[in-house]
């Protein structure tokens, strides 16, 4: 009987929530409809499974951090290195499936802080206008009039190398970019009859940004959030290759790779499988956010 | 127009001020002693104290800015601790290298991305565009390094067919310096081995730097087209007969140009800045390799030079767009 009441109340919540699921099913057909999306969320998907169980199912966990097997150094792929091995004589398989996790936390992240950073201050330039927008969008160009891998370079050469002040470059230059995209939908929403309803009807200007204005902003803060997820990853495993970032044995692609390079073009394999799994991730996400953008934001489609 | 023009100088200096206050900040949170540094890992303290008044590192902070601001305005950059030699000599030898690169790549960028762009409006949502689009997202997501590896692996180590890395072969002696760019100099000397030379060792870096850059035309490209082959005057044309490909390249490609040509001068700036990744694996020997190997050798006066350099170059080209655009649409320079 307990069962009944149950399905009751399932049957009335879908009812009383019958556009939103519409909605939703609405949303997922256009996503499935889309080959390109789909690939993008089955990359996703696998990176994100990798990145929680991965340090679980490779088949040498002790070489993870760096062990020691010096007899089975540089071995080419077989079927027990799918891989093959490094310099050490550790798995490569295992090493680039456990630093799928530490690509996964540096790509979250950068991604967090940047717009923790860039989306208040997106929203008060667009919103205030005038001399707050003017100051904000100001120090906004000067940090996108230089390449961000190359002020990244500059402030991890400043800090010292390693993988923590990799992210902490990378997050000082990631943020203007979200006051950049925030900026312009605010400006865009505060001429919105509903915004102008809810001024003069007396509410905070705290509550018009957070509850009207912020919400309206999500769409393309979610898009260009996913797509930075691999791009911010590209980075960092590109300060990890110059030799800035993570610091071998530390599992990392780019550090593998900048390790690897001294063993081109003999041992192939070492350079080869980090750099695969950056490209796919990479393009995962870039295809998954793709999606999201034909879904959330079809006005904007590029192409 | 005239007060547009001026008006964009000014803020284009207003903002390279502001690239120099980043810059001063980022070189004073180090916690490495510059001084220290400047002196040597063997000076005594009271060598260290003569380098600390010596580059003024003993003043307030206010007062070392204005005098890093003042040194700048001279050209002077500071001086190299590895090499002892004074930076901005350093960037103005390794700079037509790098500038050598980068416009090869953006050659390669436009002739390929425009073409590629144009066909795939043309055969929108056709299997042509479906491969271009794979192709462009590829442009994107591959890393620079890994892709220059893998061309090395397979052009250089394999197949043999081009050099590995650097400028020229190692037995032949570079052409007389005239612009420092080694396909310029041995054309003005009529040396045509040393170019055929210096160019076959351009081209993996130039594709690599080329390939995202390719990628974001060809997208540009193609959404203007996609839109400008819609537009009234195309059906008029085709109404009255004009040849298909006369449309598509002349009339349509015309008017989807504008927003390439920003997309090109933005995508120079970019192309700077992964010279950093892109002479790193090809040993290159410009600002970007530069960079990297006096990063990691902590010396940061040259980073912070080819920063303030790049980000120079990347203001310009923007201005450069800013007015060519103005200059070019007529509407807005009806509207100023």
């Amino acid at each position: 009987m307990n069962t009944r009441a149950e399905t009751g109340g399932l049957a009335r919540f879908r009812e009383e929530h019958a556009a939103a699921f519409r909605q939703l099913r609405f949303y997922v057909w256009t996503f499935a409809r889309s080959p390109s999306s789909m690939i993008g969320l089955v990359i996703v998907a696998a990176f994100l499974f990798l990145a929680a169980f991965g340090p679980m199912i490779v088949p040498y966990p002790d070489d993870a951090t760096g062990a020691m097997n010096l007899s089975n150094r540089l071995k080419p792929p077989s079927a027990a290195h799918w891989f093959g091995t490094d310099e050490m004589g550790n798995d490569l398989f295992t090493r680039v499936v456990v630093a799928t996790r530490t690509s996964l936390y540096v790509g979250l992240v950068i991604v967090i802080v940047a717009s923790t950073i860039g989306v208040p201050l997106g929203i008060a330039a667009g919103y205030f206008g005038g001399r707050t927008r003017m100051i904000i969008m100001r120090v906004t160009d000067v940090f996108l009039s230089v390449p961000g891998l190359v002020l990244a370079l500059a402030i991890v050469a400043a800090l010292g190398a390693g993988i923590l002040n990799g992210i902490i470059a990378l997050s000082i230059v990631w943020w203007p970019g979200y006051v950049r995209l925030v900026e312009a939908k605010a400006l865009s929403l505060r001429g919105e009859s509903y915004v102008e309803a809810a001024r003069s009807l007396g509410a905070s200007q705290f509550r018009i940004l957070a509850v009207h204005i912020f919400p309206n902003c999500l769409s393309p803060i979610i898009i260009k959030a996913s797509m930075d997820m691999g791009l911010a990853i590209l980075s960092a495993a590109s300060l990890g290759f110059i030799g800035l970032g993570a610091r071998p044995p530390a599992p990392e692609w780019g550090a593998m790779i900048s390790v690897a390079r001294t063993y081109m073009p003999t041992w192939w394999w070492y350079a080869f499988f980090p750099g695969l799994f950056i490209y796919l991730t990479v393009l995962g996400f870039n295809l998954f956010g793709d999606g999201l953008r034909d879904i959330l934001d079809p006005k904007s489609n590029q192409g | 127009m005239i007060v547009y023009v001026v008006q964009r100088v000014l803020l284009t200096g207003l903002m390279l001020f502001g690239l120099i206050c980043i810059t001063f900040t980022v070189s004073n949170v180090a916690p490495s002693d510059p001084a220290a540094l400047a002196a040597g890992p063997d000076a005594t303290r009271d060598m260290v104290e003569t380098v600390r008044r010596e580059y003024g590192l003993d003043k307030p902070i206010w007062e070392q800015f204005v005098r890093y601001v003042s040194d700048l305005a001279r050209g002077d950059f500071g001086r190299s601790i590895v090499s002892t030699r004074a930076v901005g000599t350093e960037l103005a030898q390794y700079f037509p290298a790098t500038f050598e690169l980068v416009a090869l790549a953006m050659g390669l960028g436009v002739l390929v991305g425009v073409p590629l762009g144009m066909l795939s409006a043309v055969y929108k949502n056709r299997p042509f565009d479906h491969l271009v689009r794979v192709f462009a997202v590829s442009g994107v997501a591959l890393p620079a390094f890994w892709f220059g590896l893998v061309l090395q692996l397979t052009f250089a180590a394999q197949l043999e067919l081009l050099p590995t890395s650097g400028r020229l072969d190692i037995a032949s002696p570079p052409p007389p310096p005239v612009t420092r760019m080694f396909l310029v100099d041995s054309l003005l000397a009529g040396d045509w081995q040393t170019f055929a030379d210096a160019f076959a060792h351009a081209i993996l870096p130039a594709i690599v730097l080329s390939f995202p850059c390719l990628a974001s035309i060809l997208r540009v490209n193609r959404a203007e087209m996609v839109e400008v082959l819609s537009a009234d005057y195309i059906v008029a044309a085709r109404a009255h007969g004009v040849s298909p490909w006369r449309i598509v390249a002349v009339h349509a490609l015309r008017n989807a140009m504008l927003p390439t040509l920003a997309m090109i001068g933005l995508r120079y700036g970019w192309m700077l800045g992964s010279t950093v990744l892109v002479e790193t694996v090809f040993d290159w020997p410009g600002i970007g390799l530069y960079a990297v190997s006096s990063a990691i050798a902590g010396d940061f006066k040259p980073v912070m030079g080819v920063t303030l350099l790049i980000g120079l170059n990347f203001m310009i080209a923007n201005l450069v767009v800013d007015l060519l655009y103005g200059w070019l649409d007529p509407r807005l320079r009806a509207a100023q």
